[in-house]
């Protein structure tokens, strides 16, 4: 998207070329929401080899020589979206750049978005110009299981460099999406089966997979070396699940199959996440009861099929009924190709969710559900320097992001 | 529980109570004013009655007729109903599989006036949309222009022309969307070909029919597609062409020109690029804005500084939803993504009402608040380029199409449960009440 013509509008940044090496450099923000206290007014940042070094104030800071100062009307952590298929799902929408859904199996836990991620892609440039910085993308619903999403910073360099968790979470799709995924591809041989073709099919070849994963943990046990089975790649990512150190990140939309995946992540005692939950609103005593997040669909995702019931109060359900959760783009297999998790904070803001909590959605909460809020989703000393930057209220439409700073990396992609 | 009959006599009487309403002006007042023709009006008053604009303009200046109903809109917005240039909205179709030309396809045989995206549409605050069949076609059939009126029927919703035939656009396409297997073309070339081709048979059946000068013997046979291009020619339907590419764009420029028809370029994606091009023919846009550039090859330089670009060069530019591409409940989010990329706050407010109005030639009766136009307006609870402001009213015609108080209009509104379902057969008992009516005024 970038044009050899100038933009027209006013810009209050002063920027320098695209991607920037990592340098010394100050942040004056006419109102900071660091995530971590109450929003600062004329606060100053102060950002170092990537990092955090000062906050605060502008009277209690002392800018050191040498750091140049950006000034923004707005400062705010950089946004995290917490599921996206961005990197995968390639801006062309053609067969060569469309690495979201592999068909030639049901259940493939065992594919991992950093095998596939492309940082190069035109659409990470274009939702980072927006202020996000961190992703966790991966594999699209369509599958049983899709595969494992990743943890990535929005550098763009590639997915090796920017990827912070290679292995954040294994997509299952329950209900119409986990659904009759396999066919038949030119080369790729016949699939064994067409299942799952229904929903309680699903659900007993999702329950057969951990039975097969406790039963390969239990034999890898096994004293006698010569004993032990084969390393098998699909259970060793369930087993994951089952420590909660690798959750499985359930798309669900319709209740039944929202109260299926409490029920199985019950059986097995695997932590889940919920993806999706369009009938949220219909179920929401026990998505609380079981103590699970939700990463909601996208506030303005069309409403067809399995998600017909969504809606753009769901967020302000969640929060009030107090389980915890975070937005997200999500996958769009046409136009647009991506969308902006700013955008989708936006509209939920704008409909019950109010600006903190829709801010936190795609901040704070989102760093804590992706096990990352050690290292970003506030602005605190010793944090990675992720930011975003506004000419005024990130949510309005007619408000610009003036640039966004990864890891202490400069980005003026837009102003956009 | 009430007796048939004797429902359908309480419904009349609500219903002659309600025709009553309507005879009566109805005063709105208190509202910023965006009249779009003209300065907004920090507190102005709308006059209205017989579904007619009466008058629009400060309070001072205003008299309310005695009588006259008044609607407190003290802190609320109005301004004109919002006119969509392009929407699927109503499940409607257009031509098959068949043949990659079918002008006597209509979306008039297809539509689904109950459809939930129509509450939709009128809960984003639209209340004119031209439906259109979909871009698989270099001609995929008739466009219909409907006011978003309570409908139980299609023939609720039609604009009718003098003639009384339902007004209306034809739909074409190029670039790759209408490039498939054969019959249909493989190629940009080829496609223009196969339109130039069917134009020029549309020419000779129009002069066959001119010599013949109106003898019955002489008269070609009647051939649906070809009378549909003649109305094209003779400027009595525009053309609404889905077009993204800059060469693709200017392929509608060359033979739009080379046959004389009106024309409007849809989509756009490429605009910026050739700008004075289609300033200089005099085409009017209507633009989509997305919310990411891709999806198809044809969109990837999509750039949202397109109506700015086209403003500044002087074409006329409007929006369109495409909706379900867009939302239509989100409409007004296009026009403040066009100002957010550079383009005038009047410029984008004249293209969601009477820049689109005049790319369906409908500019007389609608698209701005004035005098002697039809009383189609919405209140807003706050500015229109906000994403926290909510459409709060629809009115179309002297109407209240829309109420976000109302709970069943608030569900589909913001969706949830029942919202994905066509609307509820309630207005079933209108249908007893206008049959009785009818059947008095003898209509039957």
């Amino acid at each position: 998207m970038k044009t050899t013509f100038s933009f027209l509008a006013v810009v209050a940044l002063v920027v320098g070329p695209l991607a920037l090496r990592a340098e010394n450099f100050a942040i004056t923000g006419g109102t900071v929401y660091s995530m971590a206290g109450a929003p600062l007014k004329n606060g100053v940042i102060l950002i170092r080899d990537g990092k955090i070094e000062a906050i605060g104030p502008a009277a209690s800071i002392t800018i050191p020589a040498g750091y140049r100062t950006l000034t923004a009307t707005v400062v705010t952590p950089g946004l995290i979206d917490a599921h996206t298929t961005v990197g995968l799902s390639g801006i062309l929408n053609q067969p060569n750049d469309q690495d979201q859904l592999e068909r030639s199996a049901s259940f493939q836990p065992e594919l991992r978005a950093l095998d596939a991620y492309n940082a190069k892609d035109p659409l990470v440039a274009w939702v980072r110009s927006f202020g996000v910085t961190t992703v966790n993308t991966g594999h699209s619903p369509g599958a049983l299981s899709s595969g494992q999403t990743m943890i990535v910073k929005t550098y763009g360099r590639t997915a090796d460099e920017d990827v912070i968790n290679p292995a954040a979470m294994t997509a299952v799709a329950l209900g119409r999406n986990g659904l009759t995924a396999a066919e038949v591809v030119p080369g790729a041989g016949t699939p064994s089966a067409k299942a799952p073709g229904t929903r309680a099919k699903a659900v007993a070849m999702l329950r057969a997979e951990f039975i097969k994963a406790q039963e390969y943990a239990r034999k890898r046990e096994a004293k006698d070396e010569t004993k032990r089975p084969a390393r098998d790649l699909k259970s060793e990512t369930l087993l994951r699940a089952f420590s909660g150190e690798q959750p499985l990140l359930v798309n669900a939309h319709r209740q039944q199959d929202i109260l299926s995946a409490l029920r199985v992540a019950k059986e097995f005692g695997v932590k889940i996440i919920l993806d999706g939950c369009a009938d949220a609103p219909l179920v929401l005593n026990e998505i609380k009861a079981s103590g699970f997040s939700v990463i909601l669909h996208p506030t303005m995702a069309r409403s067809s099929e399995d998600a017909e019931n969504l809606s753009v109060e769901t967020a302000a359900k969640l929060r009030a009924a107090g389980i915890p959760f975070a937005l997200q783009s999500g996958y769009e297999s046409y136009v647009p190709k991506i969308r902006v998790v700013l955008f989708e904070a936006a509209i939920a803001a704008a409909n019950g969710l109010g600006f903190d909590a829709a801010l936190a959605s795609v901040t704070l909460e989102a760093a804590k559900l992706l096990g990352i809020a050690a290292r970003t989703g506030s602005l605190a000393i010793g944090k990675d320097a992720d930011l975003a930057l506004y000419d005024g209220d990130p949510f309005e439409y007619t408000t610009h992001c003036i640039g966004a700073v990864v890891g202490g990396q400069i980005f003026a992609d837009g102003p956009r | 529980m009430l007796s048939h009959p004797l429902r359908c006599l309480v419904l009349l009487s609500c219903s002659a109570l309600f025709v009553c309403a309507q005879e009566k002006p109805l005063a709105i007042t208190g509202a910023q004013i965006i009249p779009i023709a003209g300065e907004p009006i920090a507190r102005g008053v709308l006059l209205v009655q017989r579904g007619k604009i009466l008058a629009v303009g400060p309070a001072a200046s205003v008299v309310i007729p005695a009588g006259a109903e008044v609607l407190d809109a003290t802190g609320k917005v109005l301004m004109p109903g919002l006119v969509d240039s392009h929407s699927h909205i109503g499940s409607g179709s257009g031509g098959d599989g068949s043949s990659p030309i079918q002008p006597d396809a209509r979306v008039l045989d297809s539509f689904d006036a109950r459809d939930a995206s129509l509450r939709k549409a009128r809960a984003g605050g639209i209340t004119t949309a031209n439906v259109m069949p979909g871009s698989g076609h270099l001609i995929s059939g008739q466009t219909l222009y409907l006011k978003l009126r309570e409908a139980r029927v299609i023939d609720d919703l039609l604009i009718k022309l003098p003639d009384g035939s339902p007004a209306g656009g034809l739909k074409m396409a190029n670039g790759t969307n209408s490039i498939k297997s054969a019959p249909f073309p493989g190629t940009r070339a080829k496609s223009a070909a196969l339109v130039r081709e069917q134009y020029l048979k549309a020419q000779e059946y129009r002069e066959k029919i001119k010599r013949a000068a109106g003898d019955a013997e002489k008269l070609p046979p009647r051939d649906l597609a070809l009378e549909e291009l003649v109305e094209v020619l003779d400027g009595q339907r525009i053309v609404q062409h889905h077009s993204h590419r800059a060469d693709d764009l200017l392929t509608v420029l060359r033979i739009s020109k080379e046959f004389g028809y009106k024309v409007v370029l849809h989509h756009v994606s490429e605009g910026w690029k050739v700008a004075d091009e289609i300033a200089a023919a005099h085409v009017a846009c209507s633009v989509i804005m997305i919310d990411s550039p891709g999806g198809k090859l044809e969109a990837r330089e999509l750039d949202w500084r397109t109506p700015a670009f086209l403003e500044k060069a002087g074409v006329l530019v409007g929006f369109h939803t495409d909706d379900p591409i867009t939302d239509s409940r989100r409409f007004l989010r296009s026009a403040a993504f066009a100002v957010r990329a550079g383009m005038t706050r009047q410029g984008a407010l004249e293209a969601m009402t009477i820049a689109n109005a005049k790319i369906l030639g409908l500019e007389s009766r609608l698209g701005s608040l004035e005098p002697g136009k039809d009383a189609d307006f919405i209140l807003l609870s706050g500015d229109p380029l906000s994403v926290y402001s909510h459409v709060e009213q629809t009115w179309v015609e002297g109407r209240k199409v829309f109420d976000l108080s109302r709970a069943e209009d608030h569900l589909y509104a913001v969706g949830g449960p029942g919202a994905g379902s066509p609307q509820r057969a309630h207005l079933c008992c209108f249908t007893s009440a206008w049959d009785l009516i009818a059947a008095a005024n003898g209509d039957n």
